[in-house]
C-alpha cells in the first residue's frame, strides 16, 4: 500500500498554517503528535450529542457515553493484542501508568535490598516513580549502560539480573535519541531470572507494531496523545493475575463494589484502579485516532517514517560540524543532533523563526544527556504526514540558522 | 547624568526600527551576545544561576554607590543578546528605578515572545531576578 501523503496532510488540519510567515513544518512528533479532523470531530460530537456521565446513568445519554467510552477499551486490546479488554486500565498518560505500577505492584511486591533495574535511556518519568517507592521500600535502583551508540549493553544487563531483581522497567523506545531497545529478549531474560517487566511504550506505540502477548509483557504503557489521539488519555496494560493482585490505587468512585463505613470491597478489573469520573471525552475520541491508524495500514506509515528518517539522516550528515547524537542500528524516525560551539536553544529559537518546530534541550532524560556529556541536543521526529520536501526545507534553514550564529 | 531607562529603551526601539525583516533582528541580537563580555568563572556559580531557563544563564548584580550594576551571562547567544539589552537598559540606575520599571522596549521591538511563559525561556525569570535583587539592595 502507498500513501498519498497530500491526502493524508489534509486530515491534520492543524498543518495546514503559516508560522511566521512560512508554513509550518512540525517535526516535534515524539513531543505530541497531531490530531486528525475525525478525532476533533469525535471529541466535538461528544460534547454536542452524547456528553453523560458512564456507567451509572440508566438514561440514553449515560448508555451512549458509556458504549463509546468501552468501546475505545475494546480497540486499544486489538490494537496491542491484549488477551481481554478489562486488562486495560485507562490513565491520565504514560505517566500516570507508570506511577500507577510503582505505587501498587511497587508497594506489595518491593522489600529492602530489591532491585529494580532502569536504563540509562530512560525518560525522567521511567525513573522518578522507582525512586519514590525504592526510597520509601529501602529498594536499589539500578542502571542498564548504553554504549556511544546509543544502544543498551545486554551484557551488561544480564550481569545484573539475579534472584534480586523485582522488576525491570525500561523504554521500547528512547524518547530522545529514537533507539529501538531488544525488548523481546530483555523479557526473556528478565523472566528466566523471575522478575516482572514494564515496558514504556510511549514512543514505541505509533511507530512500530506492539503484541503484548506474543512479546510477553508484563506491563505496557503509553499515552494517546502521541498516537495521534488527544492529550490526557494514557493506558495500562498489564497481565491478569498481576492486575489481580495488585492493591487498588486511588480511593474514590467507580472503583469500589460496596462502601461502608466499617471497611469496602473493591470492584473488578479495569474498574479496581479507574477511581472517579474519567477523562471521558478524550478516550471517546482517541477512538478516532485508533481508526484512522488502522484504516491506513502500520506497515505503510512506518516504512514512510523510516524513509523520512534515512533521507533526513543522509541530508544533516552533510552539514559541516553537525553530529548526529543516537546512531543505533534500529532506530525509529527521531534525531538527536548537535552542532559545535552552537547552543540548542539558539538553533530551536531560528528554526521557529522559518516556522519549523523542533524541540531543543535534555527532553527529560537527563541523564542520558549526562552520559554523552551534553546539556541538551536539538531534536527533529518525524510522523507519516512529513514529507522529503520538509526535510530539504528543514536542512535549508538549518544550514542558515548555523551561518548566522558562527 | 547618565540617561533614564526610558531614553535607553526609546534608543533599542529606534536602533530595531531600522531592520526590515526577522532575520536582520536576529543577527543583530546574536551580535549584542556575542559582544557582551563573558562573566568572569568565578561568577559562575550556582547562586548566580537563573532556574527555568533552557540554557544556564548567570546573572550577578553589585552596588556601585546608590546604583545597581548587573553582569550576565548565557550559554546560549540569543538569551545573551535579550541579556545584553536588559543590561543596557537597567544597569547603573538605582534600585527604585528598577524596580518600577516598564520594558514596554521588549514588545516594541517584537521580541515578546521571548518573555512567553515556558519552561524553557527564562527572560521573564532574568527580569524578575534582576528586580529582585533591586528590591534587597533597597532593603539593606
Amino acid at each position: 500500500m502507498t500513501l498519498d501523503i497530500q491526502k493524508i496532510r489534509a486530515d491534520f488540519p492543524v498543518l495546514d498554517q503559516q508560522v511566521n510567515g512560512s508554513p509550518l513544518i512540525y517535526f516535534d512528533n515524539a513531543a505530541t503528535t497531531q490530531k486528525p479532523k475525525s478525532v476533533i470531530d469525535a471529541l466535538s460530537h461528544y460534547y454536542t450529542s452524547d456528553n453523560a456521565n458512564i456507567h451509572r446513568g440508566i438514561h440514553a445519554l449515560a448508555e451512549r457515553a458509556t458504549t463509546a467510552f468501552e468501546l475505545t477499551r475494546t480497540k486499544i486490546k486489538e490494537f496491542i493484542n491484549a488477551p481481554s479488554s478489562d486488562q486495560i486500565i485507562l490513565t491520565a498518560g504514560t505517566t500516570g501508568s507508570i506511577n500507577l505500577v510503582a505505587q501498587t505492584f511497587g508497594r506489595a511486591n518491593f522489600s529492602k535490598g530489591d532491585k529494580i533495574l532502569i536504563s540509562n535511556l530512560e525518560h525522567h518519568s521511567n525513573i522518578v516513580p522507582w525512586q519514590m517507592i525504592a526510597e520509601e521500600k529501602g529498594a536499589i535502583i539500578k542502571v542498564i549502560p548504553v554504549d556511544e551508540r546509543g544502544v543498551l549493553d545486554l551484557e551488561a544487563f544480564r550481569n545484573l539480573l539475579d534472584a534480586s531483581v523485582k522488576l525491570v522497567a525500561v523504554n521500547h523506545v528512547s524518547n530522545a535519541i529514537g533507539t529501538i531497545n531488544p525488548i523481546a529478549e530483555m523479557i526473556r531474560l528478565a523472566h528466566a531470572h523471575g522478575a516482572k517487566v514494564l515496558i514504556d511504550g510511549a514512543q514505541s506505540v505509533a511507530h512500530l507494531d506492539v503484541d503484548v502477548q506474543a512479546l510477553d509483557i508484563d506491563f505496557f504503557a503509553f499515552s494517546a496523545h502521541k498516537l495521534f489521539g488527544p492529550t490526557g488519555v494514557g493506558v495500562l496494560y498489564g497481565k491478569r493475575e498481576l492486575l489481580e493482585s495488585m492493591p487498588p490505587y486511588q480511593g474514590g468512585g467507580e472503583m469500589i463494589k460496596e462502601v461502608s463505613f466499617e471497611g469496602t470491597t473493591y470492584n473488578e478489573l479495569p474498574y479496581k484502579f479507574e477511581a472517579g469520573t474519567p477523562n471521558i471525552a478524550d478516550v471517546i475520541a482517541f477512538s478516532a485516532a485508533i481508526d484512522y491508524v488502522n484504516a491506513l495500514s502500520k506497515e505503510a506509515l512506518f516504512t514512510q517514517e523510516l524513509a523520512l528518517l534515512a533521507y533526513a539522516t543522509e541530508q544533516l550528515s552533510t552539514i559541516p560540524g553537525l553530529r548526529i547524537i543516537g546512531t543505533a542500528p534500529d532506530k525509529i524516525a527521531v534525531i538527536s543532533f548537535v552542532i559545535d560551539g552552537i547552543h540548542p536553544q539558539d538553533l530551536g529559537v531560528l528554526l521557529d523563526k522559518f516556522g519549523i518546530a523542533i524541540r531543543t534541550g535534555h527532553h527529560c532524560v537527563q541523564p542520558l544527556m549526562k552520559r554523552f556529556g551534553l546539556p541538551g541536543t536539538c531534536r527533529a521526529s518525524f510522523a507519516f504526514y512529513n514529507t522529503f520536501e520538509e526535510i530539504d526545507l528543514f536542512v535549508k534553514a538549518l544550514r542558515r540558522s548555523i551561518n548566522m550564529l558562527q | 547624568m547618565a540617561q533614564s531607562i526610558q531614553e535607553t529603551q526609546e534608543e533599542l526601539i529606534e536602533e530595531f526600527g531600522l531592520f526590515d525583516d526577522w532575520a536582520d533582528k536576529y543577527e543583530y541580537l546574536i551580535d549584542l551576545g556575542k559582544k557582551l563580555p563573558s562573566l568572569s568563572e568565578d561568577l559562575k556559580t550556582e547562586e548566580n544561576v537563573i532556574k527555568g531557563c533552557q540554557s544556564r544563564v548567570w546573572l550577578h548584580a553589585k552596588k556601585q554607590g546608590d546604583q545597581i550594576v548587573f553582569e550576565a551571562d548565557s550559554e546560549a547567544v540569543i538569551v545573551k543578546g535579550m541579556i545584553s539589552m536588559l543590561i543596557r537598559v537597567l544597569s547603573h540606575h538605582t534600585a527604585e528605578e528598577i524596580m518600577k520599571a516598564d520594558l514596554y522596549f521588549i514588545d516594541q521591538i517584537g521580541m515578546s515572545q521571548h518573555l512567553a511563559q515556558t519552561r524553557s525561556n527564562g527572560l521573564l525569570s532574568m527580569v524578575k531576578q534582576m528586580k529582585n535583587y533591586a528590591l534587597a539592595f533597597s532593603a539593606k
